[in-house]
């Protein structure tokens, strides 16, 4: 359940905002992530923010994975 | 697509997939409860990808699927009364009660619309002054926030047309509620990736300590499905059983407190009827006395038609996992995504419909 | 403009009285000129030989203008593709107008200007056509239908059932657009980019792939219910099974972006300028670069092939490597939170 997805908040007027993905803009809600600043990443959920996505793990994750598919190789 | 198109990769994947062929010694059933995460299990095949060693079974995850029909029905007669109208998410248009459904209600002249928000909804409301629009509550902890927030926006904006049917259930308590069962046996148990954004990871913590079942948190991409089992395999492998965040660029340990407020503020929890699981003591949603006046069962006269089960329909049996949906004696035959009986097939995330669509047995 | 034309489309104006003749004179012939329409008699009189492609189609877009087009625009657009899809030289069209009455003529106006733009642009005539008006609420704004007719060369064979094993199948270019920019009005999605809808005329495209090779064996465009669909039904029609791989088929991001906002998957949306053509593996790249060279076939590629496991099936290989079942879309699309 639960379709969320991560838009880039462009611009914050009250408790709403624009949010941008892969082109597209919608305008979405703040009421549950008030913290949110524009240039932050927050995941959208039937055009709610429901989280800020932390781009740090996000990195932190990928390094891992790739780490992983490297060991992989090198398993054979 | 940043944050997504990382996460589909193939060649990260190719790495996590031998990664856990060469983990995985120990046969192992994992459930994904959620049905997001069964649509991205069946739409890039993730079954076919992992070792022999691993058996997928899917879970109750579906908030469209566990909608009693008793409840379904109650929407459907509100569809039908001349000043109402319904907003709902796509998701329930199509799902059969016990004799219409909301597509056939509109097909008859009800005022049905689907939205893609409750700030559709809200709008709406504020347009049609001389209706009543009455939201559709379903879904889990991610969306009861926004249903709450909507109603809160509509005190705000003094909105006197606009209700909510609350449908909403919480997991954590069906969660339990499944494994006292002693129906499925579970070695570990992949966590809905966006109600933890909500409520975090420590509500899962009791299935780790109580039942000894590893928990990991993934999100929904195929890259985090993986990396979860892969996570989970690592724990039985070492005898472990913790409550994992694999998902942590969405999710915290203490979840989404200004949500959890909002949600807490409106709702207070009752018990709530789960299709295939019955009644499940603190797994619904009511509105609190103070905003009741927003309660679409107070407001209106609700007369549905006499709720009765589909005949040979066994989705109960499959949300729970007992049964999967080739055991189903209707399944591809009286029961097709054209023709549903039931909400598992009908639902864009029901196991039955993720089977059928997705070809549950097929080789590469 | 001459004469009295009032802003507002009347029941009136479908009667057959005088100003349904001032209509049909000032707002259609004027705009679509050619000597078929300028005769207005019953029926229009041409002589052909050969063999003749016919089809016929009606429109009920909502809303009648999007992004990229109109209903009208659709409409010459979608029974060209139609009759070229059949390897066709499209030529003659009757188009019909079923006017909610209440309808602003200045609409009326741009979309008979649309019609004119696409007639030409896909060198065919209008020759014939009916025009009625119905009451409000009978029909949601306007409503379109079309007759076509075209000239199948000899030599020309194509069909859905004609697919071979070991065919390649091509896909002209990007899928979803069409179907994204219609949604887009209704779910309040904007494009920061020009995301429009790919509504084109194909007849030259095809007139291009057949003069490349002969050795088409089918042609679809894959209109509502998307790539999936028409996919499904040439697997079925011809008896085989169709394998395409997910990476190679070309997706813009805005359309994946509204894609996963709202929880569709591209292969199901509409598109109304793009066709999908199973042919030999020998002549596939030679037809590829012929499609190429043509503006509605820049990004052609070869997204699969024509197999015999699992006949009546289309199968997809995944980013992952695995496969599943892409099956025909049932009932419409809606948008889901789940």
């Amino acid at each position: 359940m639960c379709l969320a997805i991560p838009a880039l908040i462009k611009s914050i007027e009250d408790k709403e905002a624009e949010a941008e993905i892969g082109g597209i803009t919608r305008r979405i809600s703040l009421w549950l992530t008030p913290e949110a600043r524009v240039g932050d990443y927050v995941l959208v959920h039937t055009g709610y923010a429901i989280n800020i996505l932390d781009q740090q793990e996000a990195e932190e994750t990928l390094t891992l994975l790739r780490q992983i598919a490297e060991l992989a190789e090198e398993k054979g | 697509m940043r944050f997504i198109s990382e996460f589909r990769r193939s060649e990260l994947a190719e790495g996590l997939i031998s990664q856990i062929h060469r983990q995985s010694k120990t046969p192992a059933r994992f459930m994904e409860f959620c049905g997001g995460h069964t649509v991205t299990i069946f739409r890039y095949g993730i079954r076919q990808v992992l070792p022999k060693t691993i058996d997928m079974v899917s879970g109750p995850g579906c908030p469209i699927c566990v909608t009693a029909n008793a409840d379904l029905d109650k929407a459907i007669a509100l569809s039908q009364i001349p000043e109402v109208i319904i907003a709902t998410f796509g998701d329930m248009l199509k799902v059969p009660g016990s004799c219409s459904s909301l597509q056939e209600a509109k097909a008859d002249g009800a005022n049905v619309h689907t939205v893609y928000s409750t700030m559709d909804a809200l709008k709406i409301a504020e347009d049609n002054p001389d209706k009543s629009v009455v939201f559709l509550g379903i879904g889990f902890e991610t969306t009861a926030p926004t249903i709450a927030a909507s109603i809160l926006e509509a005190e705000e904006k003094g909105l006197r047309n606009y209700y909510v049917l609350s449908l909403h259930k919480l997991c954590p308590p069906v969660i339990r509620a499944l494994l006292d069962s002693g129906e499925v046996r579970l070695d570990g148990l992949i966590c809905p990736g966006h109600v933890s954004a909500i409520i975090g990871s420590r509500p899962w913590e009791f299935i780790a300590r109580d039942y000894g079942i590893p928990c990991v948190v993934s999100g929904f991409e195929p890259l985090d499905i993986l990396q979860s089992v892969d996570m989970l395999v690592n724990q039985v492998e070492n005898g472990k059983s913790e409550v994992e965040i694999a998902y942590r660029r969405g999710v915290r340990p203490e979840g989404n407190q200004q949500a959890l407020k909002l949600m807490e503020q409106v709702f207070e929890p009752c018990p709530a009827q789960w299709r295939g699981m019955g009644e499940v003591q603190g797994s619904g949603l009511k509105l609190r006395k103070e905003y009741r006046h927003f309660d679409a069962e107070l407001a209106f006269d609700i007369t549905p038609c006499p709720t009765h089960e589909p005949v040979g329909c066994i989705c109960g049996d499959v949300l729970r996992g007992v049964k999967t949906p080739a055991d189903c004696q209707l399944f591809g035959k009286a029961c097709t995504p054209q023709y549903p009986v039931g909400p598992c097939m009908v639902s864009s995330e029901g196991s039955c419909s993720a089977y059928y669509l997705y070809g549950g047995g097929l080789e590469g | 403009m001459e004469g009295v034309l009032k802003d507002k489309i009347l029941l009136a104006h479908g009667s057959g009285g005088k100003l349904a003749h001032e209509l049909i004179e000032k707002s259609f012939v004027k705009a679509l000129a050619n000597p078929f329409l300028a005769k207005l008699d019953d029926s229009a009189v041409f002589d052909f030989s050969g063999r003749l492609a016919f089809t016929t189609d009606s429109y009920v877009v909502s809303p009648i203008f999007f992004p990229g087009g109109d209903i009208g625009k659709l409409a010459v657009c979608g029974t060209v593709n139609d009759l070229a899809m059949s390897g066709a030289r499209p030529l003659y069209l009757s188009l019909s107008f079923i006017i909610e009455e209440g309808l602003p003529q200045s609409e009326l106006n741009q979309i008979v200007d649309s019609v004119q733009k696409a007639v030409q642009e896909a060198g065919v005539e209008i020759i014939t056509g009916d025009t009625k008006v119905v009451h409000k609420g009978s029909a949601d704004k306007l409503f379109i239908n079309t007759a076509g007719v075209g000239i199948i060369a000899e030599g020309v064979n194509i069909s859905g059932s004609n697919a071979r094993v070991g065919d390649k199948v091509i896909l002209s270019g990007t899928i979803g657009d069409h179907g994204i920019a219609v949604i887009s009005q209704r779910e309040g999605l904007s494009f920061s980019t020009q995301l429009e809808s790919d509504c084109a005329p194909l007849g030259d495209l095809v007139a291009e792939m057949l003069a490349a090779s002969p050795n088409i064996h089918c042609l679809r465009d894959p209109t509502r219910g998307g790539l999936a669909t028409s996919l499904n039904e040439l697997a079925k029609q011809s008896k085989v099974s169709i394998r395409i791989e997910e990476e190679k088929i070309p997706v813009r991001e805005e359309v994946l972006a509204a894609c996963e906002m709202l929880g569709f998957d591209p292969l199901y949306v509409a598109n109304e300028g793009k066709l999908v053509a199973i042919v030999t593996s020998e002549d596939a790249n030679k037809i590829l670069r012929a499609m190429r060279k043509n503006r509605y076939g820049k990004e052609a590629a070869i997204i699969g092939e024509v197999k015999a496991e699992h006949p009546g099936r289309v199968v997809m290989k995944t980013c992952l490597g695995a496969s599943r079942i892409v099956d025909m879309l049932v009932g419409d699309l809606l948008p889901r939170i789940c």
